[in-house]
């Protein structure tokens, strides 16, 4: 085996405190880090929701709740793909991980293309970041939260699908193996982070 | 690789139950329940779809119990920044 398997074998080893190996356990750690900036930008929403209810309305009057449903669907499908892709490198199989993770990519786009389409429906009617009409003591509650939230979540899930295709390129060039996929398994992560904050997400903000 | 020594997870039955709960999701949206019990019913709801990803997408019901403290210690931390800020509008 050459120096630099043997290395990348070994950097796989699961550590004796945590048990697993280190870049998976500094995903997970990262992860939890973004649990609280989430948890910040989630918290004021409903701590500001509470405080201001007549600044909001309820749901599906402003929001188009059947188009970001299906939004969530495609994002719930693209972290099947994703685990379907590291399912597939796990048992070997190259053409499955390069067909899963390009699955993955593209309704990682598909995702990010309907938020887009919806911002821009939005604003056509006229409810933008600063729109004056959902306001409480002069601030523009609904659509700064609203814009916030999607907003910061929508970076995530681009920065998500810039690091997938780097994964999916490296997929191609035959870079990962059974023995050697730590890197799919730390993407998807990441991934599957994305969507389970899109899941609390689409709750809090599109039907509460 | 460290062998995680259990067969592969019900990943299409996970998918299942996550589109299923979305569409009950909606549903209670607008099925005019009391504000608070949609409010509760709803989170609810969430938490179960946001802990299937965790647990079967996310592989940490097959990894080791020390990553599970890890990975829950920031719970009681959001919860004590939600709770302390709502404090103090009280």
């Amino acid at each position: 085996m050459s120096q630099a398997a043997t290395l990348a074998l070994e950097s796989r080893q699961p550590m004796p405190g945590i048990g697993v190996y280190n870049q998976k356990f500094g995903m997970w750690v990262f992860l939890l880090s973004e649990v609280m900036f989430f948890t910040g930008l989630i918290g004021s929403y409903i701590i500001l929701r509470f405080a201001h209810p007549d600044a909001f309305t309820e749901p599906g009057r402003v929001l188009n709740v059947p188009l970001t449903a299906a939004n969530t669907f495609i994002l719930i499908v693209s972290s099947v793909t994703m685990v379907k892709a590291f399912a597939a490198i796990e048992l070997g199989d190259q053409r499955g991980l390069r067909r899963w993770l390009l699955a993955t990519v593209l309704l990682g786009a598909v995702f990010l293309s309907i938020q887009g389409v919806e911002y821009v429906k939005l604003a056509e009617h006229g409810f933008v970041p600063m729109v004056a009409s959902y306001a409480a003591e002069g601030a523009p509650l609904y659509g700064m939260t609203f814009y916030t939230l999607t907003g910061f979540h929508g970076a995530h899930v681009t920065i998500g699908v810039l690091c997938m295709i780097f994964v999916t390129v490296k997929a191609f060039r035959g870079r990962y193996s059974q023995a050697d996929h730590g890197g799919v398994e730390v993407m998807g992560l990441y991934w599957h982070f994305v969507d389970l904050v899109w899941i609390i997400l689409f709750t809090i903000v599109y039907l509460i | 690789m460290e062998q995680a020594e259990h067969k592969q997870p019900p990943y299409m039955v996970v998918f299942g139950a996550l589109g299923l709960l979305t569409l009950i999701e909606v549903g209670v949206a607008f099925v005019g329940l009391p504000r608070i019990q949609t409010i509760v019913v709803l989170l609810v709801l969430a938490v179960w779809k946001a802990l299937l990803v965790a647990l079967y997408y996310m592989h940490l019901r097959f990894e080791p119990r020390r990553l599970w403290f890890v990975v829950a210690s920031p719970l009681p931390l959001a919860a004590i920044l939600v709770l302390g800020v709502l404090a103090e509008g009280w």
